[in-house]
């Protein structure tokens, strides 16, 4: 079954919390990964991988650098056919 | 020259050992004469020939920020965590970020890093490994964590000498003060090194002691008994100051840093000199840029690791580079309790060394129940008070020599 938008932003909350330290309730859609998040380039890839692993789905390093926002990467699994 | 040398001093001390999680912990054990060396429990010690080892008395991670700790190596977390203890010692220090400097190296680096990401690349590929994999597994990863933590700009060094790191790095904060390069320096080692491979690789080397049976007893330095060093784990740091700079701003001053010596065996490269030269240099220099006399020496805190070659011929190097001062001197050898924290050593003996001159009492070693013969110098079997030898200041000393041949004596001296 595909996974809806906000089973996908719980996931990437626990993520996000675990690699990078900022709790789920502060990752939100609009945010940003650089500037709202402070989260750096080394970290964004930890969380690609997790999330290859959550998802299922592969983030390419192409495709990972255009990711700016949580949103962006909530359309991107959800594109990518995520299922849980 | 006719300049004056700038004094430097001994403001702040951190330690987290197999024997306490922080300095007065670990000097307490030690003065109790406890050991902090165990059975090795794991699956993978089974097959190894050495199946003990001194872990650290508390887990770094636990003690720092989770999200930190993911990206720290275990020996950079010991670091971490011995240079907070001792910056909140020295009074968190006022200084200008282009005057603070950093020195802190481990002997064999990030190691248990080094393995998780070969692990990670043989078992799921090269996508699996951390992207801190490399700032966690390098020699100078140490250094520039806490050059972040403390914000010091002066400059970040790894002093890369084996089981000398710590006692190298102490001796290069000491130059970077007197040389003018940094006010304040937070100087030491650290290293956590018991896996698998390192077991197996000093155990191919016949170099660890084997008693596993007796874990507490295996560490036995001087004792005719001595089969090897038991390998240890943790961190010890210390604030070094320009004495200017700490009295401007009120500091206690657990002891001036009077000297550092240096020398290298150029003659093998894991064994040690028999007719310890090397050493010898390396005392004759610390005295030498201490301006000590011998006379003023108390104590010396021993390289000792209990291996059958070293062990005397480091008291014949120390009554050799005393001459007939050192029949009166105390020597102690705390890796009888602490195991051998290999790049953390000489920095958690130059804790203990600086305790011993403050305090003046010289810990004990422990197993030593059968002196072997050839030590020659007085070696402390309990807690013994040191007495100052004259008027000049009390003096003591920390040998650290490391594979590779490196030998560095440091000569601290009471305020």
């Amino acid at each position: 079954m595909a996974m809806t938008d906000q089973e996908i932003l719980t996931g990437l909350g626990e993520i996000i919390d675990e690699v990078a330290g900022v709790p789920a309730d502060q990752v939100t859609p609009e945010k940003t990964f650089v500037d709202d998040l402070d989260i750096d380039s080394l970290s964004m890839v930890e969380i690609a991988v997790a999330a290859q692993d959550k998802f299922g789905v592969e983030i390419p390093d192409d495709q990972l650098k255009d990711l700016k926002t949580v949103q962006d990467v909530i359309d991107y699994v959800r594109r990518s056919g995520a299922s849980a | 020259m006719g300049t004056e040398r700038t004094d430097v001093v001994i403001t702040g001390l951190g330690a987290i050992t197999p024997v306490g999680a922080d300095v007065a912990s670990t000097w307490s054990s030690l003065l109790a004469g406890r050991s902090g060396v165990t059975k090795l429990t794991d699956d993978w010690a089974e097959q190894l020939p050495a199946r003990i080892a001194a872990w650290a008395a508390a887990d770094p991670a636990t003690l720092i920020d989770r999200v930190q700790a993911r990206r720290m190596d275990r020996c950079e977390q010991f670091a971490l965590v011995a240079a907070r203890e001792a910056w909140a010692d020295a009074g968190a220090p006022e200084v200008d970020p282009e005057r603070l400097g950093v020195v802190v190296s481990s002997g064999i680096g990030g190691v248990a890093s080094t393995l998780a990401g070969y692990d990670a690349l043989r078992e799921k590929g090269w996508q699996r490994i951390s992207p801190y994999a490399i700032p966690m597994l390098m020699p100078n990863g140490s250094a520039g964590w806490l050059s972040i933590e403390f914000g010091a700009r002066a400059g970040a060094h790894a002093t890369v000498s084996a089981c000398a790191s710590g006692a190298e790095a102490i001796g290069y904060a000491m130059e970077m003060i007197r040389s003018g390069r940094a006010d304040v320096v937070l100087a030491g080692g650290t290293e956590a090194a018991i896996l698998p491979l390192n077991l197996a690789a000093f155990a191919a080397m016949r170099a660890l002691s084997t008693r596993n049976d007796e874990p507490e007893r295996a560490s036995r330095p001087f004792d005719r008994g001595r089969d090897g060093f038991v390998l240890g784990e943790g961190a010890g740091m210390v604030v070094v100051e320009s004495a200017e700079h700490a009295a401007r701003r009120g500091a206690r001053v657990h002891a001036i840093a009077a000297g550092v010596g240096y020398s290298a065996d150029a003659h093998h490269i894991a064994q040690p000199d028999p007719d310890a030269s090397g050493v010898v240099l390396a005392l004759r220099r610390v005295l030498a840029d201490a301006g000590l006399d011998p006379e003023q020496v108390a104590h010396v805190n021993a390289h000792a690791t209990s291996t059958p070659a070293g062990d005397v011929v480091e008291c014949q190097a120390i009554a050799e580079a005393l001459g007939p001062s050192s029949s009166g001197v105390v020597v102690s050898a705390t890796k009888s309790m602490t195991g051998h924290l290999l790049g953390g050593a000489g920095a958690i003996e130059s804790v203990a060394a600086i305790l011993a001159l403050r305090e003046r009492v010289a810990p004990p070693t422990i197993n030593l129940e059968d002196p072997d013969d050839s030590a020659g110098v007085q070696i402390a079997t309990g807690p013994t008070k040191l007495r100052p030898r004259g008027t000049a200041p009390m003096a003591v000393l920390n040998n650290s020599f490391g594979f590779g041949g490196h030998n560095v004596a440091l000569a601290f001296t009471a305020p």
